[in-house]
Protein backbone atom coordinates (compact mmCIF):
# COMPACT_ATOMS: atom_id res chain seq x y z
CA UNK A 1 0.00 0.00 0.00
CA UNK A 2 1.39 3.47 -1.46
CA UNK A 3 -0.78 6.07 -0.95
CA UNK A 4 1.61 8.83 -2.41
CA UNK A 5 0.63 8.79 -5.76
CA UNK A 6 -2.15 11.04 -4.14
CA UNK A 7 -0.41 14.09 -4.14
CA UNK A 8 1.32 13.51 -7.19
CA UNK A 9 -0.01 15.80 -9.63
CA UNK A 10 -2.65 14.53 -12.17
CA UNK A 11 -1.63 13.39 -15.46
CA UNK A 12 -4.50 15.05 -17.65
CA UNK A 13 -5.06 18.52 -14.79
CA UNK A 14 -7.35 19.29 -11.97
CA UNK A 15 -4.92 19.33 -9.28
CA UNK A 16 -3.61 16.20 -7.44
CA UNK A 17 -5.40 13.27 -7.56
CA UNK A 18 -6.26 14.08 -4.11
CA UNK A 19 -8.00 16.68 -5.57
CA UNK A 20 -9.54 14.49 -7.98
CA UNK A 21 -10.93 12.19 -4.83
CA UNK A 22 -12.16 15.47 -2.83
CA UNK A 23 -13.97 16.10 -6.05
CA UNK A 24 -15.48 12.74 -6.61
CA UNK A 25 -16.64 12.90 -3.01
CA UNK A 26 -18.06 16.28 -3.38
CA UNK A 27 -20.35 15.21 -6.51
CA UNK A 28 -21.26 11.95 -4.61
CA UNK A 29 -22.84 13.67 -2.19
CA UNK A 30 -24.43 16.47 -4.28
CA UNK A 31 -26.25 13.99 -6.63
CA UNK A 32 -27.01 12.19 -3.34
CA UNK A 33 -28.66 15.03 -1.38
CA UNK A 34 -29.81 16.67 -4.65
CA UNK A 35 -32.03 13.63 -5.58
CA UNK A 36 -33.27 12.65 -1.81
CA UNK A 37 -34.79 16.18 -1.95
CA UNK A 38 -37.09 15.14 -4.62
CA UNK A 39 -37.19 11.86 -3.25
CA UNK A 40 -38.40 12.44 -0.12
CA UNK A 41 -40.87 15.72 -0.80
CA UNK A 42 -42.36 13.03 -3.65
CA UNK A 43 -42.51 9.61 -2.12
CA UNK A 44 -44.07 11.05 0.92
CA UNK A 45 -46.78 12.38 -1.13
CA UNK A 46 -47.26 9.18 -3.14
CA UNK A 47 -47.00 7.39 -0.08
CA UNK A 48 -50.03 9.33 1.69
CA UNK A 49 -52.21 9.00 -1.65
CA UNK A 50 -51.43 5.61 -1.16
CA UNK A 51 -52.89 4.98 1.86
CA UNK A 52 -56.00 7.37 1.00
CA UNK A 53 -59.43 5.41 -0.25
CA UNK A 54 -59.73 8.11 -2.97
CA UNK A 55 -59.72 6.36 -6.22
CA UNK A 56 -58.01 9.26 -8.11
CA UNK A 57 -55.03 9.66 -5.67
CA UNK A 58 -54.74 5.97 -5.18
CA UNK A 59 -54.18 4.60 -8.65
CA UNK A 60 -51.91 7.22 -10.40
CA UNK A 61 -49.34 7.13 -7.33
CA UNK A 62 -49.83 2.85 -7.30
CA UNK A 63 -49.36 2.86 -11.23
CA UNK A 64 -46.25 5.71 -10.46
CA UNK A 65 -45.00 3.16 -7.58
CA UNK A 66 -45.15 0.04 -9.74
CA UNK A 67 -43.57 1.77 -12.81
CA UNK A 68 -40.58 3.10 -11.36
CA UNK A 69 -39.84 0.30 -9.06
CA UNK A 70 -39.72 -2.57 -11.94
CA UNK A 71 -37.44 -0.90 -14.46
CA UNK A 72 -33.81 -1.00 -13.36
CA UNK A 73 -31.88 2.64 -11.84
CA UNK A 74 -29.14 2.33 -14.72
CA UNK A 75 -31.95 2.07 -17.52
CA UNK A 76 -34.20 5.29 -15.76
CA UNK A 77 -30.60 7.05 -15.90
CA UNK A 78 -29.81 6.50 -19.93
CA UNK A 79 -33.88 7.25 -20.22
CA UNK A 80 -33.56 10.81 -18.50
CA UNK A 81 -30.19 11.78 -20.48
CA UNK A 82 -30.99 9.99 -23.60
CA UNK A 83 -34.69 9.54 -24.18
CA UNK A 84 -36.18 12.43 -22.52
CA UNK A 85 -34.47 15.44 -24.41
CA UNK A 86 -35.87 13.31 -27.78
CA UNK A 87 -39.57 13.20 -26.75
CA UNK A 88 -40.13 16.46 -25.15
CA UNK A 89 -41.61 19.48 -27.17
CA UNK A 90 -38.57 19.90 -29.64
CA UNK A 91 -37.60 23.37 -28.53
CA UNK A 92 -37.44 22.45 -25.00
CA UNK A 93 -35.25 19.27 -26.09
CA UNK A 94 -32.53 21.22 -27.78
CA UNK A 95 -32.43 23.78 -24.85
CA UNK A 96 -32.15 20.11 -22.68
CA UNK A 97 -29.05 18.93 -25.74
CA UNK A 98 -27.63 22.56 -25.81
CA UNK A 99 -28.50 24.73 -23.13
CA UNK A 100 -28.88 23.41 -20.11
CA UNK A 101 -26.15 23.81 -17.80
CA UNK A 102 -24.42 20.46 -16.41
CA UNK A 103 -27.26 18.22 -18.07
CA UNK A 104 -25.44 14.99 -17.05
CA UNK A 105 -25.76 16.50 -13.40
CA UNK A 106 -29.25 17.10 -13.73
CA UNK A 107 -30.36 13.91 -15.31
CA UNK A 108 -28.63 11.74 -12.68
CA UNK A 109 -30.56 13.48 -10.12
CA UNK A 110 -33.45 13.60 -11.78
CA UNK A 111 -33.26 9.40 -12.54
CA UNK A 112 -32.64 9.28 -8.84
CA UNK A 113 -35.15 10.82 -7.36
CA UNK A 114 -38.01 9.24 -9.13
CA UNK A 115 -36.08 6.02 -9.16
CA UNK A 116 -35.96 6.41 -5.03
CA UNK A 117 -39.70 8.18 -4.63
CA UNK A 118 -40.92 5.27 -5.59
CA UNK A 119 -39.33 3.48 -2.84
CA UNK A 120 -39.62 5.96 -0.55
CA UNK A 121 -43.60 5.86 -0.98
CA UNK A 122 -44.04 2.59 -0.03
CA UNK A 123 -42.05 3.35 3.32
CA UNK A 124 -44.15 5.94 4.23
CA UNK A 125 -47.36 3.73 3.31
CA UNK A 126 -46.07 0.90 5.46
CA UNK A 127 -45.79 3.23 8.02
CA UNK A 128 -49.12 5.21 8.13
CA UNK A 129 -50.73 1.96 7.87
CA UNK A 130 -48.75 0.17 11.12
CA UNK A 131 -50.19 2.97 12.75
CA UNK A 132 -53.73 1.47 14.61
CA UNK A 133 -56.39 2.76 13.03
CA UNK A 134 -57.67 3.99 16.28
CA UNK A 135 -55.99 6.73 16.01
CA UNK A 136 -57.43 7.62 13.02
CA UNK A 137 -60.91 7.34 14.24
CA UNK A 138 -60.12 9.37 17.49
CA UNK A 139 -58.23 12.32 15.38
CA UNK A 140 -61.93 12.36 12.98
CA UNK A 141 -64.11 11.98 16.17
CA UNK A 142 -62.20 14.81 17.62
CA UNK A 143 -63.06 17.12 14.82
CA UNK A 144 -59.62 17.13 12.61
CA UNK A 145 -60.46 17.07 9.28
CA UNK A 146 -58.58 14.07 7.01
CA UNK A 147 -55.67 16.91 6.10
CA UNK A 148 -55.23 17.80 9.60
CA UNK A 149 -55.04 14.10 10.69
CA UNK A 150 -52.76 13.36 8.49
CA UNK A 151 -50.78 16.65 9.46
CA UNK A 152 -50.99 16.41 13.09
CA UNK A 153 -51.33 12.77 13.31
CA UNK A 154 -50.35 10.21 11.09
CA UNK A 155 -47.53 11.42 8.94
CA UNK A 156 -45.75 12.61 13.00
CA UNK A 157 -46.37 8.74 13.89
CA UNK A 158 -45.65 7.63 10.53
CA UNK A 159 -42.21 9.48 9.82
CA UNK A 160 -40.84 8.05 13.45
CA UNK A 161 -41.53 4.38 12.86
CA UNK A 162 -39.99 4.45 9.52
CA UNK A 163 -36.64 6.58 10.21
CA UNK A 164 -34.69 3.12 10.13
CA UNK A 165 -35.95 2.37 6.83
CA UNK A 166 -35.57 5.85 5.65
CA UNK A 167 -31.92 5.91 6.75
CA UNK A 168 -31.30 2.54 4.22
CA UNK A 169 -33.41 4.14 1.79
CA UNK A 170 -30.81 7.53 1.76
CA UNK A 171 -27.71 5.46 2.02
CA UNK A 172 -29.00 3.69 -0.93
CA UNK A 173 -29.48 6.52 -2.98
CA UNK A 174 -25.66 7.65 -1.82
CA UNK A 175 -24.49 3.94 -3.69
CA UNK A 176 -26.75 4.16 -6.34
CA UNK A 177 -25.23 8.04 -6.99
CA UNK A 178 -22.83 5.62 -8.49
CA UNK A 179 -24.93 4.68 -11.32
CA UNK A 180 -24.65 8.16 -12.83
CA UNK A 181 -21.08 7.53 -13.65
CA UNK A 182 -22.15 5.68 -16.69
CA UNK A 183 -23.56 8.83 -18.13
CA UNK A 184 -20.37 10.58 -17.32
CA UNK A 185 -21.04 12.13 -13.96
CA UNK A 186 -17.66 12.05 -11.82
CA UNK A 187 -18.35 10.91 -8.38
CA UNK A 188 -16.37 9.27 -6.17
CA UNK A 189 -16.52 5.96 -8.12
CA UNK A 190 -15.27 6.91 -11.48
CA UNK A 191 -12.86 9.11 -10.03
CA UNK A 192 -11.49 6.14 -8.25
CA UNK A 193 -11.46 4.29 -11.78
CA UNK A 194 -9.86 6.64 -13.77
CA UNK A 195 -7.40 7.24 -11.36
CA UNK A 196 -6.16 3.50 -11.24
CA UNK A 197 -6.29 4.12 -15.13
CA UNK A 198 -3.84 6.94 -15.08
CA UNK A 199 -1.81 5.53 -12.31
CA UNK A 200 -1.79 1.67 -11.54
CA UNK A 201 -2.49 1.87 -8.01
CA UNK A 202 -5.81 -0.24 -8.86
CA UNK A 203 -6.08 -1.76 -4.89
CA UNK A 204 -5.07 1.74 -2.60
CA UNK A 205 -7.51 3.92 -4.55
CA UNK A 206 -10.30 1.59 -4.88
CA UNK A 207 -9.67 0.81 -1.08
CA UNK A 208 -9.68 4.76 -0.41
CA UNK A 209 -13.02 4.71 -2.26
CA UNK A 210 -14.22 1.63 -0.33
CA UNK A 211 -13.36 3.42 2.92
CA UNK A 212 -15.10 6.84 2.24
CA UNK A 213 -18.43 4.91 1.45
CA UNK A 214 -18.02 2.77 4.64
CA UNK A 215 -17.00 6.21 6.68
CA UNK A 216 -20.10 8.10 5.16
CA UNK A 217 -22.11 5.14 5.67
CA UNK A 218 -21.34 5.17 9.38
CA UNK A 219 -21.60 8.40 9.67
CA UNK A 220 -24.91 8.89 8.58
CA UNK A 221 -25.76 5.90 10.74
CA UNK A 222 -24.95 7.58 13.99
CA UNK A 223 -26.90 11.31 13.06
CA UNK A 224 -29.97 8.78 12.11
CA UNK A 225 -29.92 6.84 15.55
CA UNK A 226 -29.06 10.22 17.36
CA UNK A 227 -32.09 11.34 15.89
CA UNK A 228 -34.07 8.78 16.52
CA UNK A 229 -33.59 9.11 19.79
CA UNK A 230 -34.36 13.01 20.03
CA UNK A 231 -37.67 12.17 18.57
CA UNK A 232 -39.05 8.97 20.03
CA UNK A 233 -42.20 8.48 21.06
CA UNK A 234 -43.29 6.84 24.60
CA UNK A 235 -45.30 3.68 23.28
CA UNK A 236 -43.79 3.26 19.32
CA UNK A 237 -41.30 1.20 18.56
CA UNK A 238 -37.76 2.66 20.02
CA UNK A 239 -39.78 4.87 21.92
CA UNK A 240 -38.91 3.30 25.45
CA UNK A 241 -40.77 3.47 28.01
CA UNK B 1 -42.52 13.80 -31.93
CA UNK B 2 -42.10 9.59 -32.68
CA UNK B 3 -43.09 10.18 -36.48
CA UNK B 4 -39.55 9.95 -37.14
CA UNK B 5 -38.62 6.46 -34.89
CA UNK B 6 -37.77 3.29 -36.47
CA UNK B 7 -38.89 0.55 -33.83
CA UNK B 8 -37.90 -1.87 -36.68
CA UNK B 9 -34.73 -2.12 -35.32
CA UNK B 10 -35.86 -3.79 -32.35
CA UNK B 11 -36.88 -6.55 -34.88
CA UNK B 12 -34.17 -6.65 -36.71
CA UNK B 13 -31.73 -7.17 -33.43
CA UNK B 14 -34.26 -9.73 -31.31
CA UNK B 15 -31.52 -12.57 -31.72
CA UNK B 16 -28.96 -10.30 -30.37
CA UNK B 17 -31.35 -9.31 -27.29
CA UNK B 18 -32.38 -12.53 -26.44
CA UNK B 19 -28.53 -13.91 -26.11
CA UNK B 20 -28.23 -10.65 -23.89
CA UNK B 21 -31.70 -11.65 -21.80
CA UNK B 22 -30.18 -15.40 -21.50
CA UNK B 23 -27.02 -14.06 -19.96
CA UNK B 24 -29.15 -11.48 -17.59
CA UNK B 25 -31.27 -14.54 -16.69
CA UNK B 26 -28.22 -16.80 -16.10
CA UNK B 27 -26.67 -14.32 -14.25
CA UNK B 28 -29.62 -13.93 -11.86
CA UNK B 29 -30.42 -17.30 -11.23
CA UNK B 30 -27.02 -18.15 -10.48
CA UNK B 31 -26.01 -15.71 -8.50
CA UNK B 32 -29.36 -16.16 -6.42
CA UNK B 33 -28.75 -19.78 -5.61
CA UNK B 34 -24.82 -18.63 -4.77
CA UNK B 35 -25.93 -15.87 -2.57
CA UNK B 36 -28.54 -17.59 -1.00
CA UNK B 37 -26.18 -20.92 -0.14
CA UNK B 38 -23.59 -18.35 0.71
CA UNK B 39 -26.20 -15.93 2.35
CA UNK B 40 -27.62 -19.01 4.84
CA UNK B 41 -23.80 -19.97 5.81
CA UNK B 42 -22.94 -16.23 6.51
CA UNK B 43 -26.02 -15.89 8.29
CA UNK B 44 -25.50 -18.99 10.91
CA UNK B 45 -22.36 -17.26 11.35
CA UNK B 46 -23.69 -13.75 12.88
CA UNK B 47 -26.06 -15.73 14.92
CA UNK B 48 -23.48 -18.12 16.43
CA UNK B 49 -22.27 -17.48 20.15
CA UNK B 50 -18.21 -18.20 19.08
CA UNK B 51 -17.18 -14.42 18.34
CA UNK B 52 -14.68 -15.64 15.95
CA UNK B 53 -17.51 -16.66 13.65
CA UNK B 54 -19.70 -14.29 14.65
CA UNK B 55 -16.78 -10.74 13.96
CA UNK B 56 -15.69 -11.83 10.22
CA UNK B 57 -19.17 -12.50 9.16
CA UNK B 58 -20.44 -8.68 10.20
CA UNK B 59 -17.69 -7.29 9.04
CA UNK B 60 -18.06 -8.69 6.21
CA UNK B 61 -21.79 -7.85 5.90
CA UNK B 62 -21.42 -4.38 6.71
CA UNK B 63 -18.39 -3.76 4.22
CA UNK B 64 -20.31 -5.09 1.31
CA UNK B 65 -23.94 -3.34 2.33
CA UNK B 66 -21.93 0.08 2.67
CA UNK B 67 -20.12 -0.03 -0.76
CA UNK B 68 -21.89 0.87 -4.29
CA UNK B 69 -22.29 -2.72 -6.68
CA UNK B 70 -20.54 -0.98 -9.01
CA UNK B 71 -17.81 -0.53 -7.15
CA UNK B 72 -17.13 -4.16 -6.07
CA UNK B 73 -18.07 -5.06 -10.03
CA UNK B 74 -14.62 -2.90 -10.12
CA UNK B 75 -13.53 -4.79 -7.46
CA UNK B 76 -13.78 -7.81 -8.75
CA UNK B 77 -12.40 -7.09 -12.55
CA UNK B 78 -9.66 -6.60 -10.59
CA UNK B 79 -9.23 -9.00 -7.64
CA UNK B 80 -9.81 -12.33 -9.68
CA UNK B 81 -7.79 -11.94 -12.53
CA UNK B 82 -4.67 -11.48 -9.88
CA UNK B 83 -6.50 -14.50 -7.65
CA UNK B 84 -7.05 -16.39 -11.20
CA UNK B 85 -3.07 -16.35 -11.15
CA UNK B 86 -2.06 -16.34 -7.57
CA UNK B 87 -4.28 -19.78 -7.40
CA UNK B 88 -3.06 -21.27 -10.51
CA UNK B 89 0.63 -19.91 -10.23
CA UNK B 90 0.58 -19.47 -14.01
CA UNK B 91 1.49 -15.59 -14.30
CA UNK B 92 0.31 -15.83 -18.04
CA UNK B 93 -3.19 -17.67 -17.08
CA UNK B 94 -5.81 -16.40 -18.67
CA UNK B 95 -9.00 -14.95 -16.75
CA UNK B 96 -11.71 -17.24 -16.02
CA UNK B 97 -14.04 -15.25 -18.51
CA UNK B 98 -16.57 -12.21 -18.09
CA UNK B 99 -19.53 -14.29 -17.06
CA UNK B 100 -17.76 -16.05 -14.27
CA UNK B 101 -16.48 -12.93 -12.55
CA UNK B 102 -19.76 -11.18 -13.01
CA UNK B 103 -21.09 -14.20 -11.12
CA UNK B 104 -18.30 -14.06 -8.63
CA UNK B 105 -19.19 -10.40 -7.70
CA UNK B 106 -22.51 -10.71 -7.87
CA UNK B 107 -22.78 -13.77 -5.52
CA UNK B 108 -20.13 -12.28 -2.87
CA UNK B 109 -22.05 -8.94 -3.22
CA UNK B 110 -25.88 -10.45 -2.87
CA UNK B 111 -24.64 -13.02 0.14
CA UNK B 112 -24.55 -9.94 2.57
CA UNK B 113 -28.00 -8.87 1.58
CA UNK B 114 -29.37 -12.56 1.71
CA UNK B 115 -27.37 -13.04 5.51
CA UNK B 116 -29.64 -10.13 6.60
CA UNK B 117 -32.87 -11.47 5.09
CA UNK B 118 -31.72 -15.03 6.32
CA UNK B 119 -30.98 -13.88 9.77
CA UNK B 120 -34.04 -12.44 10.25
CA UNK B 121 -36.12 -15.32 9.01
CA UNK B 122 -34.35 -17.79 11.12
CA UNK B 123 -34.84 -15.23 14.26
CA UNK B 124 -38.45 -15.42 13.56
CA UNK B 125 -38.60 -18.86 14.32
CA UNK B 126 -39.42 -19.02 18.10
CA UNK B 127 -36.58 -20.14 20.51
CA UNK B 128 -38.69 -22.90 21.54
CA UNK B 129 -38.16 -24.73 18.23
CA UNK B 130 -34.52 -25.09 18.85
CA UNK B 131 -35.15 -25.40 22.25
CA UNK B 132 -37.22 -28.16 21.68
CA UNK B 133 -35.33 -29.91 18.69
CA UNK B 134 -32.33 -30.02 21.45
CA UNK B 135 -34.47 -31.06 24.23
CA UNK B 136 -35.17 -34.58 21.85
CA UNK B 137 -31.11 -34.48 21.43
CA UNK B 138 -30.70 -33.35 17.84
CA UNK B 139 -27.36 -31.60 17.20
CA UNK B 140 -26.68 -27.97 16.18
CA UNK B 141 -26.50 -28.90 12.17
CA UNK B 142 -29.38 -31.80 12.79
CA UNK B 143 -31.52 -29.03 14.91
CA UNK B 144 -30.42 -26.70 11.57
CA UNK B 145 -31.42 -28.57 9.09
CA UNK B 146 -34.07 -30.28 10.20
CA UNK B 147 -36.20 -28.02 12.14
CA UNK B 148 -34.91 -24.49 12.36
CA UNK B 149 -34.11 -23.54 8.66
CA UNK B 150 -36.69 -24.84 6.75
CA UNK B 151 -39.50 -23.24 8.94
CA UNK B 152 -36.81 -19.39 7.95
CA UNK B 153 -37.07 -20.57 4.73
CA UNK B 154 -41.06 -20.84 4.37
CA UNK B 155 -41.50 -17.33 5.79
CA UNK B 156 -38.27 -15.83 3.57
CA UNK B 157 -39.60 -17.07 0.39
CA UNK B 158 -41.30 -13.90 -0.54
CA UNK B 159 -38.87 -11.88 0.07
CA UNK B 160 -35.74 -14.52 -0.62
CA UNK B 161 -37.98 -13.93 -4.60
CA UNK B 162 -38.74 -10.12 -4.03
CA UNK B 163 -34.30 -10.12 -3.44
CA UNK B 164 -34.25 -11.79 -6.62
CA UNK B 165 -35.80 -9.09 -8.62
CA UNK B 166 -34.07 -6.70 -7.36
CA UNK B 167 -30.93 -8.68 -8.24
CA UNK B 168 -32.21 -9.05 -11.65
CA UNK B 169 -32.49 -5.63 -11.93
CA UNK B 170 -29.05 -5.12 -10.65
CA UNK B 171 -27.38 -7.30 -13.38
CA UNK B 172 -28.03 -4.52 -15.57
CA UNK B 173 -25.31 -3.20 -13.98
CA UNK B 174 -22.50 -5.03 -16.01
CA UNK B 175 -22.96 -2.92 -18.33
CA UNK B 176 -20.11 -0.73 -16.72
CA UNK B 177 -17.38 -3.62 -17.63
CA UNK B 178 -18.79 -3.91 -21.03
CA UNK B 179 -20.80 -7.14 -20.95
CA UNK B 180 -23.54 -7.86 -23.11
CA UNK B 181 -26.19 -8.93 -20.78
CA UNK B 182 -29.63 -7.74 -22.36
CA UNK B 183 -28.98 -3.55 -21.42
CA UNK B 184 -25.32 -4.07 -22.38
CA UNK B 185 -27.23 -5.55 -25.79
CA UNK B 186 -29.68 -3.06 -26.14
CA UNK B 187 -26.96 -0.25 -25.44
CA UNK B 188 -24.66 -1.95 -28.21
CA UNK B 189 -27.40 -1.88 -31.02
CA UNK B 190 -28.70 1.96 -29.54
CA UNK B 191 -25.51 2.94 -29.99
CA UNK B 192 -24.54 1.19 -33.51
CA UNK B 193 -27.52 2.04 -35.37
CA UNK B 194 -28.17 5.61 -33.58
CA UNK B 195 -31.30 4.49 -32.30
CA UNK B 196 -30.99 5.38 -28.81
CA UNK B 197 -34.56 6.44 -28.51
CA UNK B 198 -36.01 3.26 -29.38
CA UNK B 199 -33.68 0.52 -27.67
CA UNK B 200 -33.79 2.39 -24.09
CA UNK B 201 -37.94 2.38 -24.04
CA UNK B 202 -37.91 -0.87 -25.66
CA UNK B 203 -35.59 -2.40 -22.71
CA UNK B 204 -37.52 -0.65 -19.84
CA UNK B 205 -40.86 -2.09 -21.25
CA UNK B 206 -39.19 -5.93 -21.09
CA UNK B 207 -37.71 -5.16 -17.90
CA UNK B 208 -40.77 -3.58 -16.33
CA UNK B 209 -43.10 -6.89 -17.73
CA UNK B 210 -40.62 -9.08 -16.19
CA UNK B 211 -40.20 -7.49 -13.08
CA UNK B 212 -44.44 -6.20 -12.66
CA UNK B 213 -45.37 -9.72 -13.61
CA UNK B 214 -42.93 -11.69 -11.70
CA UNK B 215 -43.66 -9.57 -8.08
CA UNK B 216 -47.22 -10.05 -8.67
CA UNK B 217 -46.76 -13.80 -8.24
CA UNK B 218 -44.52 -13.49 -5.34
CA UNK B 219 -47.48 -11.11 -3.89
CA UNK B 220 -49.88 -14.06 -5.07
CA UNK B 221 -47.77 -16.86 -3.51
CA UNK B 222 -46.91 -14.73 -0.23
CA UNK B 223 -50.83 -14.74 0.31
CA UNK B 224 -50.90 -18.12 -0.45
CA UNK B 225 -48.10 -19.63 1.64
CA UNK B 226 -48.36 -17.18 4.59
CA UNK B 227 -48.54 -19.92 7.49
CA UNK B 228 -51.28 -19.74 10.02
CA UNK B 229 -50.34 -18.12 13.02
Amino acid sequence: MDFSFLSQPAFSGGGTYLNWVISGVQWTLLVGLSAWVIALSLGSILGVFRTTHIAWLYYPATAYVELFRNIPLLVQMFIWYFVVPEIVPSALGSWMKQGMPMPEFWSAVLALGFFTAARVAEQVRSGIQSIPSGQTYAALAIGLTPPQTYRHVLLPIGFRIILPPLTSEFLNIIKNSSVALTIGVLELTAQARSISEYTFRTFEIFSLATLVYVVITLTVTLLMSQLEQRVRMPGYIGGGK
Amino acid sequence: MFSDLDFDVIQRSLPYLGKGMLFSLGLTLLAMLGGIVLGTLLALMRLSSFRILRLPASGYVNLLRSTPLILVIFWFYFLVPIAVKYFSGNSYAQGIGPFHSALIAFTLFEAAYYCEIIRAGIQSVPAGQSQAAFALGLTYPQAMVKVVLPQAFRNMIPILLTQGIILFQDTSLVYVVGLTDFMGAASKIAQRDGRLVEMYLFAALIYFILCFSTSYCVKRLQSRISPPR
